[in-house]
């Protein structure tokens, strides 16, 4: 399967936003950690904007960072929102709430809890009527995110934006679901090459095959702390403009050869 | 698009296990709605549609720490009319890395983290984990260990329109070659999070709920787990022929009030299934129960099909299954064109005079060819399939 990259938007501790990543992804300058600061979405109207939560949040960082430079038709892409444990201090907040003997859950967090809230905030912002689906595939999310948007963007002939995110849950969720730093990560993915096209990728499903390291370091870690984080090799590809192939290994899914070839 | 065989299939509600038992309930005419008594409820005064022995079922020994309701509900719709042979076999005979598994769940096993909250919330038990019982892939996860399959797996979370959703995922990951055969599923199952979340939305209905009724007053809250096997076989009486998505773009617990997102939905389906709306011949409406969808989808369907096609909603039956609403309802419009009978829209009593569509008071016997099916959920996320046999 062939599919373009058009844009990219990126969000982690000491990577604020694509344009910032750059030259830490180039190997350029060195990384250091830093929190990111709470995102106002720009899109959002203001009532949902005051609801939003720390999740809708940094999924509408990604995808409003990605949009930043790129004049597309918002309303007509398509979206895969992919996060493998979805809103952890909603979940957590409403679990506690039943342990009271009222059981009052708020119907704002209730709402918030569904594992598409992203997705339902990003189509009323957009005005987008546009298909959009939201899936987990635990630890694989990354890889499944990257074919379900593929497959969606090459069968439905439809420009898609792949969101991939995930966030710290809090206690005492962390100690049984330990992912360390908040990340997020989002692709346009076109059809079709324009002179807008960062990059082609060409999918291909492998034996398994353990995954291929991030290129910086620092960064190695980061991959392994977070689901969303499996594509900073690719990230670095993409920033580096340079051909290659990594491999995205995965627990149920197959490994998927991912071969990088940057566009003039 | 190139229809795909829907070559098995099952569903289990709180009507029964297997198309059997829930077909002749449909035949008869009689709820599997009950008083809520779930878990240690004794606060809400509402119906529910709870599946029988879901706590009875032992999990495989080797999977055993997907040990929760949800996951004891899949297995236990995995065993009805010998649907996990049947997939069995079909892993076997493609390869298992040529079968992909495409589970739709709104919740998962939550229930399990409710437990474990209320048994200890400050340092979670050690016989809960979160991995292989909550999380939204647990139950997708559960399904493709179960069946042995080892291609492209993933769950799909968009609310009571998931499980219909699945049918189009397993065909765009089969028309890119990622996999020959899907199996496509949901499962969901009740919990408190759901119970009390609607309540406080205040859409669970005191009394068993009647879509399309001008007295209707909520959903009735349901679980309920189905599957079905998806070939690129070219010639079955039961086949997906259509699918289409579509996002509302106006609220994310209110459906746009003239249905302009599920309208979207039912044209993109008819469109790819290259058919006319007078071509369907029954409608299994998402019908919910409450004030607003049933006006919302009741306008859109008007557009489309007026008064010409039948259209009725199971949920008086079943309940609202929310993440496996999409897969029994698909699996009750297999079960209408297998037996030809449109089922009535049970519980609806004094239809709402602003619905102009077909809604039958009791059953209809005519022949039933094709369907459409319609699942919408929260964030404005709604899906169309049309199933029936090959144009």
């Amino acid at each position: 399967m062939k599919i373009f990259i058009d844009a990219v938007g990126l969000a982690a501790p000491g990577l604020s936003s694509w344009t910032e990543a750059l030259p830490v992804l180039r190997g350029e300058q060195a990384y250091e950690a830093q929190e990111l600061d709470r995102y106002k979405p720009e899109q959002l109207p203001a009532n949902e904007r005051r609801r939003a939560t720390d999740l809708v949040r940094m999924a509408f960082r990604v995808c409003e960072d990605l949009l930043r430079d790129n004049p597309v038709s918002i309303r007509r892409c398509a979206a895969v929102f992919a996060s493998s444990g979805g809103d952890y201090p909603i979940i957590d907040q409403i679990c506690k709430a039943l342990c009271e003997p009222e059981r009052l859950v708020s119907p704002t967090q209730f709402h918030n809890s569904v594992h598409n809230s992203a997705a339902g905030y990003w189509s009323i912002a957009t005005g987008s009527r546009a298909p959009s689906t939201s899936i987990s595939a635990f630890d694989d999310t990354f890889a499944a995110g990257l074919l379900e948007a593929a497959s969606l963007c090459a069968i439905e002939q439809l420009p898609t934006i792949l969101a991939v995110y995930d966030i710290k849950p809090p206690e005492p969720l962390q100690s049984k679901r330990p992912i360390t730093l908040d990340f997020g990560v989002a692709f346009l993915l076109s059809p079709v090459e324009s002179t807008r096209s960062l990059a082609q990728l060409t999918l291909t499903p492998a034996a398994l095959a353990a995954g291929t390291p991030a290129q910086v370091e620092a960064l190695e870690a980061m991959r392994l702390s977070n689901p969303a984080a499996r594509s900073l090799p690719l990230l670095e590809l993409i920033a580096r403009r340079q051909a290659g192939q990594l491999l995205l290994d995965a627990n149920n899914n197959p490994t998927t050869i991912v071969e990088v070839t940057p566009c003039p | 698009m190139t229809p795909l065989a829907i070559t098995d299939y099952t569903l289990t509600t709180c009507l029964g296990a297997g198309r059997a038992a829930n077909w002749d309930k449909i035949e008869r005419g009689e709820t599997g709605l009950k008083p809520c008594d779930f878990f240690d409820i004794s606060d809400l005064s509402t119906w529910i549609g709870e599946v029988a022995g879901v706590d009875q079922q032992a999990l495989p020994a080797s999977l055993a720490a997907y040990n929760c309701r949800n996951n004891r509900l899949a297995w236990l719709a995995l065993q009805q009319d010998g649907f996990l042979d049947n997939a069995v076999r079909a892993i076997e005979s493609y390869g298992a890395d040529r079968v992909g598994v495409f589970i739709g769940t709104s919740t998962s096993g939550i229930h399990q983290t409710e437990l474990a909250y209320l048994a200890a919330r400050n340092q979670l038990p050690d016989w809960y984990h979160y991995r292989s019982t909550h999380n939204v892939f647990s139950v997708a996860d559960f399904v493709q260990q179960a069946l042995g399959a080892r291609g492209p797996c993933i769950a799909i979370s968009t609310a009571c329109s998931s499980s219909a959703k699945v049918f189009a995922s397993a065909y765009r990951a089969m028309a890119t070659g990622l996999c020959d055969a899907a199996i496509v599923g949901g499962v969901d199952s009740l919990c408190l999070t759901t119970l009390y979340g609607f309540h406080s939305l205040q859409l669970v209905s005191p009394d068993k709920c009647k879509p399309f009724d001008r007295e209707r007053s909520g959903i009735s809250i349901g679980e309920a787990g189905g599957f079905a096997l998806l070939e690129k076989t070219e010639d079955a009486r039961l086949m997906l022929l259509g699918y289409g998505e579509s996002g509302d773009a106006y609220h994310m617990s209110s459906p746009h009030p003239e249905g302009e997102g599920a309208l979207q939905a039912m044209q993109t389906a008819l469109a790819k299934a290259g058919l006319a709306s007078d071509s369907i011949d029954y409608i299994n409406l998402h019908g919910t129960g409450t004030m607003a969808n049933d006006a919302a989808e009741s306008k859109a369907v008007a557009q489309l099909f007026g008064e010409r096609t039948w259209a009725s909603s199971t949920k008086g039956w079943t309940g609202h299954t929310l993440g496996a609403a999409g897969i029994v309802e698909a699996a009750f419009g297999l079960l209408s064109i297998t037996h030809n009978l449109v089922p009535a829209s049970l519980h609806l009593q004094q239809p709402d005079p602003d619905m102009h569509i077909a809604l039958p008071r009791a059953a209809v016997q005519q022949p039933v060819r094709k369907v459409l099916s319609n699942s919408f959920g929260f964030g404005g996320s709604n899906c169309s399939l049309v199933l029936g046999e090959r144009v």
